[in-house]
């Protein structure tokens, strides 16, 4: 590549007039080394402004006793060093008991919600791998949940969920028989199966379309190859798609994960601003106990202790999957 | 070969069974937005007692739904455009130069990713509020605030994804242009730009439906001006009634333009993510 590149110098040295050139070429190396920072200027100050000194504010805010009467000059708030996350961590007294059982139905959901995305995701890319009639078709339908707006989609979803006039009571109960009375489907215990169904719903498309993106790197020849060796379809699937998706799976459960963890839109919309107990997601915790029990130092102080969460599994998981893929090469 | 029959039921039960559970819901959707007000009180029925198009008239004198069209409108175009340019200049800033921090860089944008939105929430509002006394900018409660905001969240992602579609592009391409006398962004938007466009594109619709989507921070930073379809839709159920034949409708509306725009462009989306995140 760059013995190409030096080789065609000299004949565009030829046709560039005067001895100028010497000396634009220093400048043009001055300024390259500036570029790339140039060029990174604008995401860094964005990143820097929307995302690293809130995070750094809401660390300080996460050591002090910030209720709503400080919030118009929050640096007055008192000093409460780490009483914040005692409370968030005493699992005995009624703050941190939540606290842990919404990381528990969290990490539960979120457990539950990846592995379903990635499973059907993938069933459904591999199935249609092969070209059929109405594929095209099909292929766009399925992307309908994802390309929907959070909103839109989980209130049809809510609707579907009433308990008097929703579609799931009455395919259920009226339609069905399977259950005695109408359920109620947004508060108690069924609003775990409900966030799920919803969740799993609008996410197994992304699935689908990585997967589907991974799938059109492995090379045809692989395949003829199986198929001169006498492997059927099923064992193709077995030993040459699912082990090619192997880094392509990595990043995406990833993504999946992360983005499903810190999903807020859709239990929101689903629930509102105070979600059952079954289902009680733990963005919405937070948001709860900062916005809405008005406590902005714990509110802050449970958010840094999800942000170290999440730092550790994604470090543990990027070590966990680079040294596999190190040991595969 | 043929695939054997054991495949090909497989196949179609598969599909079949995802096939509802996809369309459930946007049948709902569809025939809800259809009924009357009765219909959709009442007992959950498949099929309207009588075909109407009231709510999709309705839908407009409920709630100021033209205006918070147009404020979506706004802001997600408009994050979706800044986040797209800065993208593509930091995308290339990453996957064409060597420089001291570029693994600091990318590694904090990314793991901002990891960020849970709620964490900087309130941080956020303090800050904008703050800039908004001293310098007298409006950032909260203005579009601009969270035009601003939004396109910081596709902004990660958007970047990883075109640091890999821009890997793909042979390096010889730009190289040749920058020795014909190209300057390097002359180089990057006659060369690199043109040969990502699948990636560039996958890019803005993805940065597009992430701001058309968002609830929480619109549901914080926004007034009865600047209210966006994110927030806006809840006032269809009042004290009183829910309309949810209108809500149904409503939610139509506000997703046609984005799941069209999604569905014509899906071809690239697919295109884009095969260079870029997945390699």
């Amino acid at each position: 590549m760059t013995t190409t590149a030096q080789a065609e110098r000299p004949a565009v040295r030829k046709s560039t007039p005067g001895a100028a050139r010497g000396p634009r070429r220093r400048t043009g190396r001055v300024r390259r080394v500036g570029l790339p920072y140039l060029l990174l200027l604008p995401a860094l100050l964005l990143e820097l402004l929307v995302h690293l000194v809130p995070m750094v504010i809401g660390i300080v805010m996460s050591f002090k006793e910030l209720t709503q009467f400080y919030i118009r000059d929050w640096g007055a708030a008192p000093w409460s060093a780490l009483d914040n996350y005692r409370v968030s961590v005493d699992f005995d007294a009624p703050v941190g008991e939540a606290l842990l059982h919404s990381f528990l139905v969290t990490i539960a959901f979120t457990l539950l919600s990846v592995g379903l995305c990635w499973l059907i995701g993938t069933a459904a890319a591999v199935f249609m791998q092969d070209t059929f009639r109405g594929r095209g078709l099909l292929r766009a339908l399925f992307l309908v949940p994802y390309a929907l707006p959070v909103y839109a989609a989980v209130i049809t979803w809510v609707f579907m969920f009433q308990h008097d006039n929703g579609l799931v009571n009455h395919v259920l109960h009226d339609q069905l028989g399977l259950t005695d009375k109408p359920s109620f489907w947004l508060i108690g215990d069924n609003s775990f199966i409900a966030l799920l169904t919803v969740s799993v719903w609008k996410g197994w498309p992304f699935a689908f379309l990585i997967v589907m993106a991974g799938l059109q790197n492995i090379p045809g020849e692989l395949y003829e190859a199986a198929a001169l060796d006498g492997a059927g379809v099923w064992q193709r699937i077995r030993r040459i798609t699912l082990p090619s998706l192997r880094p392509v799976n990595q990043v995406l459960v990833l993504v999946l994960f992360l983005w499903t963890f810190n999903d807020f839109n859709t239990p929101f919309v689903l629930f509102g601003r105070t979600a059952p107990e079954a289902a009680d997601l733990i963005s919405v915790h937070i948001y709860q106990a900062s916005f809405v029990t008005w406590n902005f130092g714990t509110g802050s102080a449970m958010s840094v202790l999800l942000l170290l969460f999440l730092l550790l599994v994604t470090g543990g998981y990027l070590a966990l999957t680079s040294r596999g893929r190190r040991r595969a090469s | 070969m043929a695939p054997p029959r054991s495949f090909l039921w497989s196949r179609r039960i598969f599909l079949t069974l995802l096939t509802g559970f996809v369309l459930v819901p946007v049948y709902v959707m569809v025939s809800s937005s259809l009924k009357p007000l009765a219909d959709v009180t009442g007992k959950f029925r498949w099929l309207p007692s009588e075909l109407t198009i009231r709510p999709y008239i309705d839908i407009w004198s409920t709630v100021p739904l033209a205006r918070y069209f147009v404020n979506s409108l706004v802001v997600a175009g408009a994050a979706t455009v800044c986040s797209v340019v800065i993208a593509v200049f930091s995308a290339y800033a990453v996957s064409r130069y060597e420089f001291r921090g570029k693994r600091v860089f990318t590694v904090t944008v990314l793991s901002t990713q990891m960020f849970p939105g709620i964490l900087f929430l309130l941080p956020l509002f303090l800050i904008y509020v703050n800039i908004g006394n001293a310098t007298g900018i409006a950032l909260f409660g203005s579009r601009g605030g969270l035009i601003l905001t939004y396109l910081t969240f596709s902004l990660p992602f958007s970047i990883w994804m075109l640091i890999g579609y821009f890997d793909s592009v042979p390096r010889d391409l730009d190289e040749a242009a920058l020795v014909d006398g190209c300057g390097p962004l002359g180089a990057l938007f006659r060369v690199v730009v043109p040969a990502a466009v699948p990636g560039i594109v996958a890019v803005a619709v993805y940065a597009f439906m992430t701001a058309w989507g968002e609830v929480l921070f619109a549901s914080v930073m926004t007034n009865d001006t600047t209210r966006t379809l994110a927030v806006g839709l809840q006032g269809y159920s009042t004290l009183n009634d829910v309309y949810w034949n209108q809500i149904m409708a409503a939610s139509l509306v506000v997703s046609v333009p984005v799941v069209a725009g999604f569905l014509l462009l899906q071809r690239y989306l697919v295109a884009g993510l095969t260079a870029g995140a997945v390699k």
